[in-house]
This record gives C-alpha cells, sequence and structure tokens, in this order.
C-alpha cells in the first residue's frame, strides 16, 4: 500500500522530447514507472524511445488512460502544462519546475481548487513523489529508496528528502511512499494533506515530517498531528541558523520577525507529541527507535 | 527584491497609485537644485532598506535653502541601523490631516491574497496589529476571481476611514492591487497613506518587494540591481548567479538544495562551528557553478575551513567531483576542505576525487563526521 502513486499509475510527462523533462522522464520510466505518454504541441506523433508523443494532455490522457502528469518544463510555461493536465482530468500532477513567480502559483492553486477540485498538484519546486519498487514520478533518485514500509516520508526539502530515504535506508527501514512538497509559497499539496493520506493508509505506521523555516505549515501540522493522527510522527526542521529576514535559497524559507522560525516550529510539534530531532542524521535514529517498537 | 522608497514611488506610479513628485539627490547641491523646482518646504528623505528612518533623523522637513543644505549634510553618509544613506529623496511636503495604512500581500496559509486597511497609519503597523489588531480591516481576495470595486468600498468602510477618504482610497487600492499582480510583487504596502486637506489621497511611503522569481518578465527590473544592499560576497555571488546569504562564522559551506544548505549550517553550529554562509548551488550543479561557488567562498578572509555537502538527485556525483577538480584548478583555495558526497552517482564522484585528494582536500563518509572534520579544521570552535 502507498498514497497518491502506486503500481497501477500511468504517467504523462510533459515536454518528454528535450531537456530536464526527457533525462527525467526517461529515468523514471528505467525505474519502472509506467511512462505512458509523453506531450509537446509541435511533435504529435513522434516517439521518444518507444514513448509516443501527444500534441496535448487530453490525448494523452484519451489514447493511454494515463492518471498521473508530470510537469518538468520551463517556469514560463509550466503553470500551462498544469492547468492542461487537470482540463484532462489528470489525477494526481507532480510539477518539479522551480523559480514559477508566486503570483502564477497562487493563480494556478485557485483555479484548480475552484475547476479541477479531482486533480492533486505535488510542487511546485520539489522532487517529486516515489513509492518504492512501483512509481517514481521526479528526481529523486530511486536507487537510494529502500520501499516496502513502514514509514511515510514527507518533506518540504528535495535534498532533505534524498537524505531522508537514505538514513532509513542505511538502517534497512523501507518506506510505503515519499513525496516531497516542496519549498515554494504556494504548494498544490500540504504537510497537512499528506498526513491525512499517511494516517488513512494501512501500510504506513509512521511518518517522517521534514520541514524548514519560514510560512506556518508546519504549524498547522502539528495542529493535525495533535488532533487528529494516530501514528507516531517524526520531525525535522532545517533553518535553527538561518537569520530573520533573509531569505535562504528559495520562496520557502524566509523568516520575519520571530513568526515561522525553527524553534517556534519545533516547539509546536514537540508539544503536538512528534518526536523532533536536531539533524538530518538523529531524525533517522528516532525513526529507527519508532519502527522496533511497533 | 526590496525596493527603496523612491523606487517604490515610481513603480507605484507606473500602476495610476498616486505619489507626490520629487528627484532622487546624492549630494548636497543636487538636494538644492531638486528643492528649489519642486518648491518649498520640501520633505528630505534617506533611502535606506530599513525602517525607523524618521526616529533616526533620517527624514527632515527643509522650510528654505538653508535647512535643506543642513539636512542634506546631516543625512548623506548617515548610519541607519548599519545602513549608510548613498541618497535622499526630495519631494514637496504633503499638508496631511490624516495618516492611513494600506498593503497587499499573499498569505501563504490562507493560499489567498490577503489586503489590510487601518485608520491607523503613519506609525509601526506591527505594534498596531499586536495591540488593537481590529483596528485592521482585513479581507482575503481569490486570485482566480481577483479584487473588485465593491470590495474596495467595503473595505475601507470596515476599516473606519474618514467618509470623505473613502473612494480615493477605495480607487487607490483598485490600483495598488494591480502594482501587486501585474507588478509581480510578493508585498507593496503604503505606509503613510495621507489624506490632504483638498481631500485627495496619495502615497507618502512606499514599500515594494519584488518576486525574483518574475524577473523573466520584467526586463525594467535590471535597473534596481544596482541599488540592491549587499556585501561584497554576496555582490560577488548574485554577479556569478549564486543563491548566497553572507553570515559571520568560519565555515564556508557549498550545498545542493536551499533545505540541505541551512541544515549544514545548523549541523555546523552544533558541533560547535560557525557558518561563514549560506550558498546553495541548486539543482544540475555544473563544473562551473562548484567552481564559481569557491571562487565566492575563498575571497571570504573568514573562511577557515569548507564544507561542502552534496547529495546528488538532479546534481550528478560525477559532475560535482569534476567541478572540484576543475575548480581547484583555477582557484587558489588556502583553507582545508572536507568534501561529502551521496546520491546519484555519488561512488563515480567518490573515484574522481580520489586523484586529487590530500591533507587540504578530504573526503567524509557522514554529514556529521565531515562537520566535525571541518570544525576541527578551522581549528575548533569559537
Amino acid at each position: 500500500m502507498s498514497i497518491f502513486v502506486d503500481s497501477s499509475t500511468k504517467v504523462i510527462v510533459h515536454g518528454l522530447t528535450g531537456g530536464q523533462a526527457r533525462f527525467h522522464g526517461l529515468r523514471n520510466r528505467d525505474y519502472g514507472t509506467k511512462v505512458v505518454a509523453g506531450v509537446n504541441p509541435a511533435k504529435g506523433g513522434q516517439e521518444v524511445e518507444g514513448i509516443p508523443i501527444f500534441a496535448n494532455a487530453a490525448q494523452a490522457r484519451e489514447a493511454t488512460g494515463a492518471n498521473a502528469s508530470f510537469v518538468a518544463v520551463p517556469a514560463i510555461v509550466a503553470p500551462g502544462s498544469i492547468l492542461e493536465a487537470a482540463a484532462a482530468g489528470v489525477e494526481v500532477i507532480v510539477c518539479i519546475t522551480e523559480g514559477i513567480p508566486a503570483q502564477d502559483e497562487a493563480r494556478v492553486y485557485a483555479e484548480l481548487s475552484h475547476r479541477y477540485p479531482s486533480s492533486r498538484l505535488i510542487g511546485p519546486n520539489c522532487p517529486g513523489v516515489i513509492t518504492p519498487g512501483e512509481c517514481n514520478i521526479g528526481i529523486t533518485a530511486g536507487e537510494i529508496a529502500l520501499g516496502g514500509g513502514p514509514v511515510g516520508i514527507v518533506s518540504r526539502s528535495g535534498t532533505l528528502t534524498y537524505q531522508a530515504l537514505y538514513e532509513l535506508k542505511q538502517m534497512g527501514i523501507g518506506v510505503t511512499t515519499c513525496i516531497g512538497i516542496g519549498g515554494d509559497p504556494v504548494p498544490g499539496t500540504s504537510f497537512v494533506d499528506c498526513l491525512a493520506a499517511f494516517e488513512a493508509d494501512p501500510a504506513t505506521k509512521a511518518v517522517m515530517m521534514i520541514g524548514e523555516i519560514g510560512g506556518t505549515e508546519e504549524e498547522k501540522a502539528a495542529e493535525f498531528i495533535s488532533q487528529t493522527m494516530s501514528k507516531p510522527v517524526v520531525c525535522y526542521i532545517a533553518g535553527v541558523t538561518a537569520p530573520p529576514g533573509r531569505r535562504m535559497g528559495h520562496a520557502g524559507a524566509i523568516i520575519s520577525g520571530d513568526k515561522g522560525t525553527a524553534k517556534a516550529k519545533m516547539d509546536a510539534l514537540s508539544g503536538a507529541g512528534a518526536k523532533v530531532a536536531t539533524n538530518p542524521t538523529e531524525a533517522g535514529e528516532l525513526m529507527a527507535e519508532v519502527v522496533r517498537s511497533l | 527584491m526590496d525596493l527603496l522608497e523612491y523606487q517604490g514611488k515610481q513603480y507605484f506610479a507606473r500602476f495610476g497609485v498616486p505619489v507626490s513628485p520629487g528627484a532622487i539627490a546624492e549630494t548636497p547641491d543636487e538636494v538644492l537644485e531638486a528643492a528649489s523646482q519642486l518648491g518649498y518646504p520640501v520633505v528630505v528623505k534617506a533611502q535606506v532598506q530599513v525602517g525607523g528612518r524618521g526616529k533616526s533623523g533620517g527624514i527632515k522637513i527643509a522650510l528654505g535653502p538653508e535647512d535643506a543644505r543642513a539636512h542634506a549634510q546631516a543625512i548623506l553618509g548617515m548610519d541607519i541601523r548599519g545602513h549608510t544613506v548613498r541618497s535622499v529623496w526630495v519631494e514637496p511636503a504633503s499638508e496631511v490631516v490624516r495618516e492611513y495604512y494600506a498593503s497587499f500581500t499573499l498569505d501563504r496559509a490562507a493560499k489567498a491574497h490577503l489586503a489590510m486597511v487601518s485608520a491607523q497609519g503613519g506609525v509601526d503597523i506591527e505594534q498596531v496589529a499586536a495591540q488593537n489588531p481590529a483596528a485592521i480591516a482585513r479581507l482575503y481576495i481569490d486570485p482566480f476571481v481577483g479584487f473588485i470595486p465593491p470590495q474596495a468600498k467595503e473595505l475601507v468602510e470596515r476599516a473606519g476611514l474618514d467618509e470623505r477618504a473613502q473612494a480615493g482610497t477605495a480607487s487607490v487600492l483598485m490600483d495598488l492591487y494591480r502594482c501587486f499582480v501585474d507588478g509581480d510583487a510578493d508585498l507593496v504596502e503604503i505606509n503613510p497613506l495621507v489624506l490632504t486637506p483638498d481631500g485627495t489621497v496619495h502615497a507618502l511611503d512606499a514599500k515594494v518587494t519584488l518576486d525574483d522569481n518574475a524577473a523573466f518578465r520584467h526586463p525594467e527590473w535590471a535597473e534596481f540591481a544596482a541599488t540592491a544592499e549587499l556585501d561584497d560576497r554576496e555582490r560577488m555571488a548574485r554577479q556569478l548567479g549564486l543563491q548566497y546569504v553572507g553570515l559571520d562564522g568560519f565555515v564556508g559551506i557549498i550545498a545542493n538544495g536551499a533545505g540541505l544548505a541551512m541544515s549544514t549550517c545548523d549541523v555546523v553550529n552544533q558541533v560547535g562551528g560557525r557558518p561563514a554562509n549560506f550558498l546553495d548551488i541548486g539543482g544540475g550543479a555544473s563544473a562551473e557553478v562548484m567552481a564559481n561557488a569557491l571562487e565566492v567562498i575563498s575571497s571570504d578572509a573568514n573562511v577557515r575551513s569548507i564544507f561542502i555537502n552534496i547529495f546528488g538527485g538532479i546534481t550528478r556525483g560525477e559532475e560535482v567531483a569534476n567541478g572540484i577538480v576543475t575548480a581547484l584548478a583555477r582557484v587558489d583555495i588556502k583553507v582545508p576542505m572536507v568534501i561529502r558526497l551521496d546520491g546519484t552517482n555519488a561512488e563515480q564522484g567518490r573515484q574522481i576525487l580520489r586523484q586529487v585528494e590530500s591533507d587540504m582536500v578530504i573526503s567524509a563518509p557522514s554529514m556529521m563526521q565531515a562537520a566535525r572534520l571541518a570544525v576541527s579544521l578551522a581549528g575548533g570552535t569559537r
């Protein structure tokens, strides 16, 4: 069992004909993901390594029964691709594109909520989602993920997601699904969405959550953990040493005043009953303890 | 990117938000010339990206040329909370009946635009928010629908603005919202928005934060980069296209991904060191990017060791390793360097690194071990 994607997930790769989309789309297929179609408005009818290319997402879905989209096209066109996939009825849309303007993200999020409420956007500016051994959409190096559960991972940071997978694998602990929600101002899928899905997934017995400074998503997650979660949660928050008011590399990681600090988030999470680690390695160790006691 | 007040006002003006005419000046003579053209009395305002300019003596009214010269001499070169004043904005003094507050920002928690209007402007709005939250009228705006005139009207009524200011303010809000959305700002704020005796309203100050991600569709933003307040390291990093934030420690940090870079700073701190910087080389980091990163770090005299922490996703191990090899040939690095490399093609990367390993270039197997090593090579804690 898993959340959001599994062995039945069929993926359309937007822009499969070139660039990042081709590189990662083909890597995802090599991993075993069912990449059934590519989209390029100018190259419908062609093929990329045996994968048919369609002029748009609607045709791709019609012809292949695809239920997921992988958007890795540049920021200037990514919002259009996300909405195109949603309009075609695709259920899970993973967007790894970084650098999408915040106003575009806010509009896309609002349009999805109004017009396509049954489509889930993961990202943008995220590493994607992987259910090890079944489906990998995004840029995660599949070989660092050990499958089979019992841990679900949700993370706002790309490289810290890999770090978490790696720490768990070192200790022989498998994951059900690992989701990078991305660090942008308006992510399509939130911590709470993922925690709720993990809570409902019988195969997931514990959850690792990796947050960072800025925003209030971790605080909302703390509220959800204290009120709704029955499964243990281990957390790590990056950015303890970040100076206030500075942007640390991407839009998500900015703090103003004492709001959104690592300390505030860690306090909220431990107050909610989560185990809070002070570094990624410790997070892995805490999770190992949790798994042993399951 | 934060704009200076005068740049913010010019940005406002593009979208029809009313501001006073004025001129930017960098010398007392320029201040006098601007003042005589604009007509006394004028306000001389320090242009720095920090609040509390008025309290620090950075905003003064000049009734005549003597005043103007004295104020210009006092303010130009003044230090306001660590920011040196290099220019002043000169504009005609406004007659103020009332001071209001208005802003638009993106509320990340609500995933919507947030408008805030208050009849208690001209003061620290965060204080108002803390002491009397009811004094700020808030409205969430669905970005898919946008902001419409009846909402603006309702908002100014709810904020309790003087009746004769309401229509004018509602109209300013409509223009300010366009500035926020079409102008790709993260924040637009007017504090104070003033009501003058003739019943009109205009922006007496301007705070604008632009979304760097939208720069590709705003070629006109290039001019703002020249006045961005950066230290030398940050300026160099920006020219090289790196995500760099200067800190005050002694362990230089290079990592891929903002999360890992922050975490690397935290871990260095945890084992008793202090990070000299935050530097995210991002996804797909090439040899060129790594060499540039090392160049910026080694230009920092405080750096006593360097910690390179790479976990391969998009960034492939052999690319990183090749980058380090290339950089070592190009940049003269005088401090020891600890490299931790994992993830995609990490083994190939480590193979490549073996050719350059020495007392000064050391590979470490884990993030914590690398952090401890980097801190001890820097001469330990302090």
